[in-house]
């Protein structure tokens, strides 16, 4: 088990030194997009919900919590990704188009 | 966890990273979004695969109702509304990690130390997330009783000491729990409504200027406990994506407070708005009102205009006023650029996408450091709504209390003309000698109808 600690905690701070090095490029007019779009990313918690709502031989409590974390994690994927593809669909370049 | 889940995670990673990637271009940073949520579906898919999830009913609930408010929330919200969502959406994030950890300490409380330490970090972090953002939800809502607003900063004799006292207890009490007595029920739930009150200690004092930053504070967090929740459960793909979160809301911040010339301890303890009593130097002299007629004049004559919004263009709906013009001036032959301070607002690029939202072309968006050299070139600087970010007491007076903060040097351009409602202070409540600058002209009223008005003006010409 402390083996696998150990690697997963190699997998954390190689994954923060590539996200710095990502998110250091992305320019300033992008910013609002990139955190409702890291905020759906966030929603990744989804999975352990998943497994605790999805678990055998649960208690109503568990079930409870499980079933909770489902719908928030879920708000937070399915709303974070609509909300930032409408407001990248915004972003448009168009000195062509005008008379 | 067998190898097929395992590829699927790693190909889920790659393609979260590469999202992130797409994302340092407006060009590209949709099919980024896109490479996103398809990692995101892809994760989820092969979960539900997993031997572990053997009961469906449950989720299915779950599923349908996060859909359908998710959904209704991102396709029908005011984009204007889009701070209070993002800082919604951080608290549910928390919430969804706390309650992962709280079910993997109801299914299991017999911990090892080092189990017992990830659950707890799960839930502290994930409770602090939760309760911080719904304070600053309530802070950009402006939701208040009577007289009591909660968008002002909340600050009372002993409050930092208590804060640090909350903060030792926290500790302590994690301590203890950790080598002691991991069984404990009383001591778990202690420990939470602790760490949902130190989310809520922390946010109150904070003002509404100073809220991109908590924004940002708080989207980290809400990856960091995703992080958290990925060692509770021994799930790498949590801990890649939640770190990728954690390191986005960190850059976040750190531009954040640069842009604001603070350090990060200095915005979350100092309650910025309620110490600016002394308010710097008092500048004398009259300002100077303009007419929309002449507002007309003066903007038909500039070869180059550059407009500087703030929060005051968002509250007053006036972004699309603000293209309209552009587009006039523009036909007219000039210029027409739009400078955009990093804390302009109330998240990190609320301009830029209230200013997208009325369809101004991401290419006549500059950043300070590009526009302030060449300010003396520029003959009109249009100012709508926006005050201390233009305020050149930060380059000047040494007294002021945002001094050092970088600016956008309107005043060195040719004309100023300020779009203000009245005379009062910024949030900051700092007195600004920009007002009372010889090339400076006020346009009093609100930002929206005083737009329409010169726009009459170019019309009837």
């Amino acid at each position: 088990m402390s083996g696998d600690l150990i690697f997963l905690m190699f997998i954390l701070m190689l994954t923060v030194f590539l996200g710095l090095e990502l998110i250091s490029k992305v320019p300033a007019t992008l910013h609002t997009p990139l955190m409702s779009g890291s905020n759906a990313i966030s929603g990744i918690t989804l999975v352990g919900a998943l497994l605790a709502a999805g678990a055998a031989d649960s208690t109503p409590l568990s079930i409870g919590l499980g079933t909770a974390a489902v719908t928030l994690a879920t708000i937070n994927v399915v709303g974070g990704y609509l909300v930032t593809q409408r407001m990248l669909a915004m972003f448009k370049k168009k000195r062509g188009d005008r008379k | 966890m067998s190898i097929q889940i395992q590829l699927a995670y790693l190909l889920a990673a790659f393609l979260f990273a590469l999202g992130l990637k797409l994302m340092s271009s407006p060009e590209t940073a949709r099919w980024g979004n896109l490479a996103s949520a398809c990692a995101m579906l892809l994760t989820v898919v092969v979960t539900l695969l997993h031997t572990e999830v053997v009961e469906y009913w449950w989720i299915l609930v779950g599923v349908l109702i996060g859909s359908a408010i998710g959904s209704f929330a991102a396709t029908r919200l005011q984009l204007t509304e889009m701070p209070e969502l993002v800082a919604l959406f951080n608290g549910f994030g928390g919430g969804a990690s706390l309650l992962v950890g709280w079910e993997a300490y109801h299914r299991q409380p017999l911990q090892d130390p080092l189990g017992a330490v990830t659950i707890l970090l799960a839930v502290v972090i994930g409770g602090v997330t939760l309760s911080g953002s719904l304070v600053a939800w309530g802070k950009l809502r402006e939701i208040g009783w009577g007289s009591v607003r909660l968008s002002r900063p909340l600050l009372f004799p002993g409050q930092q000491p208590i804060n640090f006292l909350l903060l030792a207890l926290l500790c302590l009490g994690s301590v203890l729990y950790a080598l002691d007595s991991p069984e404990s029920q009383t001591l778990f739930l202690v420990l939470m409504a602790l760490a949902f009150l130190l989310g809520i200690m922390v946010v109150v004092p904070i003002g509404g200027a100073d809220m991109p930053v908590v924004i940002s504070l708080l989207n980290s967090y809400s990856g960091l406990a995703a992080c958290a929740a990925g060692f509770v459960i021994f799930n790498n793909i949590l801990i890649v994506a939640g770190a990728l979160v954690g390191a986005s809301g960190l850059i976040l911040t750190n531009i954040m407070c640069k842009a604001m010339n603070r350090s990060l301890t200095n915005v979350l303890f100092s309650g910025f708005g309620a110490v600016a009593g002394k308010a710097g130097k008092d500048v004398g002299g009259d300002p100077r009102p303009i007419s929309a007629e002449d507002a007309y004049f003066v903007l038909e004559a500039a070869r180059s205009v550059i407009f500087v919004p703030g929060y005051g263009l968002a509250v007053a709906q006036a972004q699309h006023g603000v293209m309209e013009l552009g587009e006039y001036l523009e036909d007219n032959g000039c210029e027409v650029r739009y400078a955009v301070h990093p804390v302009a607002g109330r998240m990190p690029g609320h301009m830029n996408v209230l200013l997208a939202e009325a369809n101004v072309s991401y290419d006549l968006l500059v950043e300070m450091e590009d526009v302030n050299p060449t300010m003396e070139t520029v003959d009109v600087c249009v100012v709508i709504g926006a005050n201390d970010v233009v305020n050149p007491a930060a380059r000047d007076d040494p007294d002021s209390p945002i001094y050092g903060m970088p600016i956008i040097e309107v005043d060195r351009a040719r004309v100023v003309i300020v779009l203000k409602r009245s005379m009062a202070t910024g949030f900051a409540g700092i007195e600004n000698p920009l007002f009372y600058k010889d090339n400076t002209r006020m346009l009093f009223g609100d930002a929206k109808s005083s737009l329409h008005s010169v726009l009459g003006e170019f019309k009837g010409n």
